[in-house]
């Protein structure tokens, strides 16, 4: 068995309206960045799992997200997977 | 008949449900804690506004995962009425009870005011003392209900008068307009606006009343839904 850590990227699908981004996107033009446009605002969750493969950390985390961590009526999402370093929350929180 | 309002952690308006409910009806009112396992003894359930477990993660997205939630699930498809309100519309959509989702005001605003309904179908057991194309005045309390799905729901809501009430103006960004839905079946209402928030004249409207009564009256009939 393996320790992995997990990096979720959620964000609302491309057809849901985003307030949020569509307010930061008018913020960042008016400090000058007038060229920035398709701002859109997510969540980021990090997790750390026990999994024999990638492969079935990858599947464990598919599943947590289509049982509670998205909402595909709303949202979609991204991950990426890589072994759990010992020392990561020492790292994380230098 | 006795009535259910579930009450999860951060539901805050569990007393002022239980509140209209005696006023509209009489009935016997049980607030039932969200540990509870089993709701056969009530005729009708109440999921009440406020913020679950803190809208962690998403509105409604911890309280689905509740022990009581199963016993809803049970007792809606053994057809049993119930009434989800703001948070408990929310809570509804997270659990797949009622399509669609909830998500955060186009305008980024909380809005706490009253607001106009039109009633869309009349013919529910949750609105069948209302007319069709009647205005009612039921406050709203929201930063997260702006209903989305997709458009092909959308079309399936509207097809089978599922879009209980819309809002006569946009306040929040809604397809639609859409401020409450019904289920296929026809015995699970989602809806933003606070009914029991307008069951008086000093509230500025009694217009929810009329919702608390329906329900008194479709359960006191035996009226078979679905």
């Amino acid at each position: 068995m393996a320790t992995w850590k997990a990096q979720v990227r959620v964000w609302l699908k491309p057809s849901v309206f985003d307030p949020q981004g569509r307010a930061v996107e008018q913020a960042l033009h008016s400090l000058g960045y007038t060229g920035v446009g398709e701002v859109r605002i997510g969540k980021y969750m990090e997790l750390r799992l026990e999994a024999a493969s990638e492969a079935e950390a990858a599947a464990q985390v598919r599943a947590m997200c289509d049982a509670v961590l998205v909402n595909p009526v709303m949202e979609t999402y991204a991950f990426s997977l890589e072994p759990w370093a010992k020392d990561a929350r020492a790292e994380a929180s230098a | 008949m006795r009535w259910a309002v579930i009450v999860f952690p951060g539901s805050n308006c569990d007393d002022d449900a239980v509140a209209a409910i005696t006023r509209a009806t009489g009935d016997e009112v049980v607030k039932v804690w969200h540990q509870e396992r089993d709701l056969r003894p009530y005729d009708a359930i109440v999921l009440p506004g406020g913020f679950s477990y803190g809208d962690y993660l998403r509105c409604g997205a911890i309280a689905r995962f509740s022990p009581v939630m199963a016993a809803v699930r049970a007792e809606a498809e053994a057809g049993k009425l119930v009434l989800g309100i703001c948070n408990g519309f929310q809570i509804l959509t997270e659990a797949g009870l009622l399509p669609g989702a909830l998500v955060r005001n186009h305008h980024l605003q909380f809005r706490c005011e009253m607001a106009e309904l039109v009633v869309e179908n009349d013919r529910s057991p949750f609105t069948s003392l209302y007319r069709r194309g009647e205005r009612v005045r039921i406050p709203i309390a929201h930063g997260e209900g702006r209903y989305i799905a997709d458009e092909a729901v959308l079309d399936e809501l509207a097809r089978a008068g599922r879009i209980a009430f819309t809002y006569a103006a946009d306040v929040n960004g809604s397809a639609r307009r859409i401020a409450g839905v019904l289920n296929e079946r026809g015995n699970v209402l989602g809806l933003m606006p606070h009914p029991e928030r307008a069951v008086a004249a000093w509230m500025g409207s009694e217009d929810g009343l009329r919702m608390f009564a329906a329900i008194h009256r479709a359960v006191e009939e035996g009226v078979h839904v679905g």
